[in-house]
């Protein structure tokens, strides 16, 4: 037999007709868009947190003139200077990148109205110093009065290793917010999963009404930022809370608080999995159980459960990476209680510590990525389950089992009914507790600090801009890697690009933002503070979901199309604009509100990069919160959640709109 | 290059020394092979054979790894299918769901400043010619498998390309509608007078429609031939045993001209092996002939029909032949062959192997293919 090798060369080098290098072209923009919105500033945050900074200081040396201005004395190193005094005057310690050290603390008799002359140098081409904010560096001799001299200041060297780890490793506070996060991620995904599946159960399996308004009520948590519930516990059992008592003495304001606004935010996202994994069980293996003569309970435990199990496993996993990347709600009512996601806000925010911000940020990643790599797995084999004869189960009535799923369903919608109503109900109170009188005074936001109405309409704008431009660039790469031939290997590492950004958390996002944009040798630079970068980030935190329903959408499409289209000698973009664009207008109107209610509610990531200008209406929640107006945050909160119920209602209107009209030719969707 | 005995024109379609591997997967070794104008050709062979690889070469869908692919004289090797000359249909009917069937046949019509008259014309003419006029303004959906797959044909054909290429365009059809659509297809195809090139693993529907048949396996062609060639004379084991059905028997070649079964030595025409060589002794069900009592021949065989099958045209029975040893051989008996000679479960009669319908295989050819 032959082998590769007998194959007679040359190779056929593909001749590239127009279409191919219009679509490498789109292609090549798109993966610079994810490159530059992405790789690049996780790799500038990446190598943030390997970096350490300390002040070298045997790198410089002085010489010191008498008072008439002759250098007589020795040169001396600064370093050798510094060992002199006990304790020396600048510590061993290390400093960050910004660090700065003057000089005249160690010259003890300095003034500078002396006369006394200063000559100064760097021994290396490394040892950089500055004069004012005139940057030196190299051996050449720099003689400086000493007005000029006590302006004069070192700048730290840097240093790759893992420094900044051994640090936060050793320090008790910082290492406390791992097991906190751990913990409050694990208790929160075993309440919500449980909560959520035995909803979905009742859902797909009983035979209880109001089906259709358990499904919309389950859904509302969705349209909220996660930080909403937070400020509806805090109503409920706060210190003036209309139910504390419940808490017999124990606080909302720490674990109780974060695990119960999880569970409400979280709960969507594992209902909406569980119910597929439920909807595709075969009602068959029912059938046989039933004529086994299996009890319920045996049923339940050897085909529901096992049918259902890589959804209950891809639930956990989506459930668990969303609370322990959360950083609304933790920071709204966490108290004292310190997790990661907070961590990397405090570093950043409030010590400017972008180091060791960065370096919290790679702790949060591990999780994060070892959660998303599961769910991954778990959802392939889900998919591999689903077999094209299952029949669909039709669940039969039971009057008993009906009505305890009804009351159970009842229940948990009033939980996530309730949170929201507590929210409305705040944001009309005039002045809980003591003025209970309705007013709309707390939408009044432009009395209060955190940017007024200015940031709803911001919030707006920012909505559309990331529907709008997220759509086109999702679709556009999904169509890209999905429907293009040859370049494999350029397609293999789009999809790559592609499915990183659900693995990485908002706040590390935001953070890699501000080391990428803020840099100012990044010709991007101009951008930051602006809202360009608030529709970038939005466009890319959310980005893998969006591609993900893109690309199930276009590979339902037959795969001969573009065949086809080439064969009659059309150009592939008259197949996109006349075909495949409208064939997947339902999946681009399901990204497109996908991408407007995340930029709505989203926190973590914008929290770094909004400016004055463009402060946003979930953001705004935020520091109204943090400035004690409780009351117009809950409004703002509200705020947002007509907008996104109202973008879901004309959703809803267009896609009903769009199938109707292609009826004719849509059969069985 | 076998002989054309019928056809004398140029060839159209000229494919040289043509490699194709997948990572290090050989899909085609070292095709060469001619399509002449105007011919119906088909590519016939198993699943994974290649031959939709090698279909999808000619078309630039997919590029060949090594080899030449020239059209009309020209070298197309390298080009990308828009820069070729062909239309194509796919077993999935590929019509565009949301444009009617009318903008589905214009298709490839538009942007070639042709006025809008005659592209409407044109779409007349061709949904005429595939029989569903009326049906312009529908959609896909709304059509019948079938329907579908000729308004797939008439976009095709649309733009009038020198080259037709099916790729199993029938396999998703329902059996009635695949024989009738088969023979229209065929009908147009000699109406238009097209060159074209078919994919098929279904042999009946490669007997009856193609002009030529290419049968490959493993990647390599195994032979080129008209249906009837291929059937009655094929030159390799694979090839008499993929199409129709075939009684394998191990023999040795006795001299040339005769093989040696078990003791029983039998009549071979078209056998040159040199004696001692092992071969496999191959004969069609349908040619083993049941012989009346009392009619003398030296060759016929005694045999007992073991089992009895009706296949409603014919019966097929399995015969033991003690002569031949232990083995089992397959023969159909028409009705009337079973009526006249009276064969039954269990009977004994006496059958010929006719020698010039006996062929002889090299034995370790049957263990490659």
């Amino acid at each position: 037999m032959s082998t590769i090798d007998d194959i007679p060369r040359p190779f056929v080098k593909p001749r590239l007709g127009k279409d191919d290098w219009i679509q490498r072209g789109f292609m090549a923009v798109i993966a610079l868009y994810l490159i530059v919105a992405l790789a690049l500033p996780l790799y500038a945050m990446l190598s943030k947190a390997f970096s350490t900074y300390t002040f070298d200081l045997s790198q410089y040396e002085v010489q010191v003139s008498d008072e008439d201005g002759h250098f007589t004395k020795p040169v001396e190193n600064i370093a050798n200077l510094n060992a002199r005094f006990d304790p020396p005057v600048i510590g061993a310690g290390s400093t960050n990148s910004n660090g700065r050290q003057k000089l005249t603390g160690l010259f003890p008799d300095f003034s500078f109205r002396s006369p006394v002359m200063y000559r100064f140098r760097g021994t290396s081409p490394e040892a950089v110093y500055l004069v004012g904010s005139e940057r030196h560096t190299g051996p050449e001799w720099l003689e400086l009065d000493s007005n000029t001299f006590r302006r004069v200041v070192i700048r730290p060297v840097k240093h790759v290793g893992l420094a900044n780890f051994t640090t936060y490793f050793s320090t008790p506070a910082l290492t406390q917010s791992v097991r906190n996060s751990l913990w409050i991620a694990t208790i929160s995904t075993i309440i919500t999963v449980t909560l959520a599946f035995w909803f979905a159960y009742a859902l797909a399996r009983s035979c209880m009404r109001f089906k259709g308004v358990f499904r919309m009520v389950a859904m509302l948590p969705i349209l909220v930022p996660s930080l909403l519930p937070g400020i509806a516990l805090v109503y409920l059992f706060g210190n003036q809370g209309m139910l504390k008592s419940f808490l017999m003495g124990e606080t909302i304001y720490g674990p109780i608080g974060i695990v119960l606004g999880s569970v409400f935010f979280t709960f969507p996202h594992a209902m909406i999995i569980i119910s597929t994994a439920l909807a595709i069980s075969d009602a068959r293996l029912y059938e046989a159980a039933v004529s086994l003569k299996a009890s319920r309970w045996k049923t339940f435990w050897t085909v529901t459960i096992p049918g259902a199990r890589y959804g209950l496993f891809s639930a956990a996993f989506v459930v668990f990476n969303l609370v322990i990347t959360d950083f609304g709600l933790p920071k709204v009512i966490g108290g004292k209680f310190n997790v990661l996601a907070v961590d990397i806000y405090k570093q950043v925010i409030g010590q400017q510590n972008f180091e060791m911000g960065a370096v919290v940020s790679v702790v949060l990643l591990v999780p994060a990525m070892l959660a998303f790599a599961i769910d991954r797995q778990m959802q392939k084999k889900q998919v591999a389950l689903l077999s094209a004869r299952s029949v669909v189960f039709e669940p039969k009535p039971n009057r008993k089992m009906d009505r305890i799923f009804f009351a159970y369903t009842v229940l948990v919608s009033i939980f996530i009914a309730g949170i929201i109503g507590v929210c409305q109900f705040a944001a009309l109170i005039k002045f809980w507790p003591y003025d209970l009188s309705l007013s709309l005074h707390n939408y009044n936001f432009d009395l209060m600090d955190g940017g007024g109405w200015g940031s709803y309409k911001n919030s707006i704008v920012l909505a559309v801009l990331t529907a709008v431009i997220g759509t086109v660039v999702v679709f556009l790469g999904a169509y890209m890697v999905e429907k293009t031939k040859g370049f494999e290997k350029g397609r293999a590492l789009f999809q790559m690009l592609a499915m990183l950004p659900m693995a990485i958390p908002g706040m590390v996002l935001g953070l890699a933002y501000i080391f990428f944009f803020n840099n100012p040798a990044n010709p991007l630079n101009f951008i930051y503070g602006t809202m360009i970068i608030l529709v970038v980030s939005t466009v890319t935190h959310f980005y893998t979901v969006s591609h993900l329903t893109a690309v199930t959408a276009l590979k339902q499409m037959d795969t001969e199309f573009e065949s086809v289209s080439a064969s009659l000698k059309q150009p592939f973009h008259k197949l996109f604009r006349q075909v495949t664009v409208p064939v997947s207008m339902p999946a681009i109107l399901n990204i497109s509100i996908y991408l407007f209610v995340n930029a709505m509610t989203t926190v973590s990531a914008v929290v770094f990069l909004y400016s004055t200008d463009t402060a946003l209406a979930s953001i705004a929640v935020l520091n109204m919160d943090d400035a004690g107006d409780i009351a117009p945050a809950a409004a703002m909160g509200m705020m947002i959640f007509y907008t996104n119920a109202g973008a879901r209602i004309l959703h809803a209107l267009a896609s009903r709109g769009i199938l109707k009209r292609s009826e004719a030719w849509r059969k069985g969707d | 290059m076998l002989d054309i005995t019928t056809q004398t024109q140029k060839p159209y379609l000229e494919i040289r020394d043509l490699w194709k591997k997948f990572g290090d997967f050989i899909a085609l070794r070292d095709i060469s092979l001619e399509v002449m104008e105007g011919e119906f050709l088909c590519f016939l062979g198993p699943s994974g054979c290649g031959k939709t690889t090698l279909l999808r070469a000619i078309a630039g869908l997919d590029l060949q790894t090594s080899g030449t692919v020239s059209q009309a004289g020209r070298d197309v090797s390298n080009l990308p299918p828009a820069m070729r000359d062909f239309g194509i249909v796919f077993q999935s009917y590929a019509l565009f769901p949301n444009l009617t069937i009318e903008r589905n046949i214009a298709y490839g019509l538009e942007n070639q400043g042709r006025p809008k008259a005659e592209i409407s014309a044109r779409v007349t003419e061709l949904l005429a010619l595939v029989g569903l006029p009326e049906q312009g303004k529908k959609y896909p959906a709304q059509l019948s498998g079938g329907q579908q797959q000729r308004i797939a044909l008439a976009r095709a054909i649309a733009t009038n390309p020198g080259l037709l290429l099916l790729d199993e365009p029938l396999s998703a059809l329902d059996a009635k509608v695949r024989v009738h659509l088969r023979h229209e297809v065929k009908e147009l195809q000699r109406k238009l007078g097209v060159t074209t090139v078919m994919v098929t693993h279904d042999q009946e529907e490669a007997l009856s429609m193609a002009d030529r048949i290419v049968v490959m396996n493993h990647g390599t062609i195994e032979q080129v031939g008209t249906p009837l060639e291929i059937y009655r004379e094929p030159e390799t084991l694979f090839v008499a045993d993929f199409i129709g059905a075939m009684n394998q028997i191990p023999a040795v070649v006795e001299e040339a001209g005769k093989i040696r079964v078990g003791t029983c030595v039998l009549q071979s025409e078209h056998n040159v092996f040199d004696h001692g060589t092992a071969v496999i002794a191959a004969i069609r069900p349908e040619d083993i002939t049941p012989m009346a009592d009392g009619v003398d021949d030296a060759d016929a065989l005694p045999a007992n029909v073991e089992t009895m099958e009706f296949l409603g045209s014919f019966y097929r029975a399995s015969l033991s032949c003690p002569d031949l040893g232990n083995i089992s051989l397959m023969a159909d008996f028409s009705i009337n062959a079973v009526r006249r000679v009276d064969i039954s479960l269990g009977k004994s009669l006496r059958v010929k192997i006719p020698a010039d319908r006996l062929k002889a295989f090299p034995a370790q050819q049957g263990a490659q293919a």
